[in-house]
């Protein structure tokens, strides 16, 4: 119905996902991961399940993300050190 | 090309769950009605905290369960010497400043979710989260929490205590496992909430906190001094 929310958000969750995926840099990938939890909280918006969109966002965008880049600095340093 | 054939393997399994959405046949029952019928007796206002918390709160339980457990593990696999609530910091004084700022609102932000869950969306998880980023936030800068090792567990363990004391104590008036009494249900919804809530804020910080591998000893000499201290 509102095509012009709807649709660019489909695009951009296609978009963050393939790029966190696809990316060589760990680090990138983790924050085009963080930026498609952001984006799959506002798809749990338009799909009328608040809670969860705010559960998503919490912990699926921030907490896995802060773990995530804590594995990036460590795998970093194993690497490197 | 491994990544293409994987990238081909998906999108087709996607094609065959979204077709499968599409053609699955009309529901027998209709939930949300029953759900919003038996919504008086439940002792909150809001249908999802509803079916969370009373309708089928065996699911939430064991939910409680599973992350006292994950933390468990978690906290088993860090390594010996490490303390988990000394925390050396970013010397950053921009987050210092806004932290003084955001904490008082997150925390604050923790205690209205948890309690607009009666009404609204919200609930103890979210309150939780926002909880346990605050700590996150915390020790981001440099300052760990006050409190020994035991009062560590005690939170940790606090949640799923007092939801199974609750869900076990309802069977001396003679009801089955986890019926709340009616007349109490809404106080002790909320009373499991409470602890649900710093249970999850503590264990998700602990995750973050106190489960991975710690930074060698000579980077550690490279941040700031570290500004932790039990």
């Amino acid at each position: 119905m509102t095509w012009w929310l709807e649709i660019p958000l489909l695009l951009a969750l296609w978009g963050t996902a393939a790029a966190a995926l696809g990316s060589q840099n760990l680090f990138r990938a983790v924050v085009m991961f963080i930026a498609f939890g952001l984006l799959v909280a506002l798809a749990w918006v338009r799909l009328e399940a608040p809670d969860l969109a705010l559960a998503e966002a919490a912990i699926g965008a921030g907490l896995t993300g802060v773990l995530l880049l804590d594995a990036v600095g460590h795998l970093r340093q194993r690497r490197g050190g | 090309m491994r990544k293409f054939a994987a990238a081909v393997l998906c999108l087709l399994f996607g094609a065959a769950l979204a077709w499968a959405l599409l053609e699955s046949p009309p529901p027998v029952q209709h939930l949300p009605d029953k759900v919003l019928a038996a919504l008086p007796q439940s002792g909150v206002e809001h249908p999802v905290t509803a079916v969370l918390l009373n309708f089928r709160s065996y699911d939430t339980l064991l939910e409680i369960a599973v992350l006292v457990v994950a933390v468990v593990v978690g906290m088993a696999l860090k390594h010996a010497d490490y303390d988990p609530w000394q925390s050396h910091g970013l010397n950053n004084a921009l987050l210092s400043r806004l932290l003084q700022w955001l904490v008082p609102l997150m925390l604050m932000v923790a205690a209205y979710l948890l309690w607009v869950g009666s009404y609204r969306p919200g609930g103890a998880f979210q309150g939780g989260a926002v909880l346990a980023a605050t700590g996150v936030m915390l020790r981001l800068v440099g300052v760990s929490l006050p409190g020994s090792l035991w009062v560590l567990r005690i939170g940790l363990v606090l949640g799923f205590a007092v939801f199974l004391a609750v869900a076990a104590s309802v069977m001396l008036g003679g009801r089955p496992f986890l019926t709340y009494p009616e007349a109490l249900a809404g106080n002790l919804i909320l009373l499991i909430e409470v602890t649900l809530t710093l249970s999850i804020g503590l264990i998700l910080l602990s995750l973050f906190a106190a489960a991975p591998a710690p930074v060698p000893r000579q980077q550690r000499a490279s941040d700031s001094a570290p500004a932790g201290e039990r």
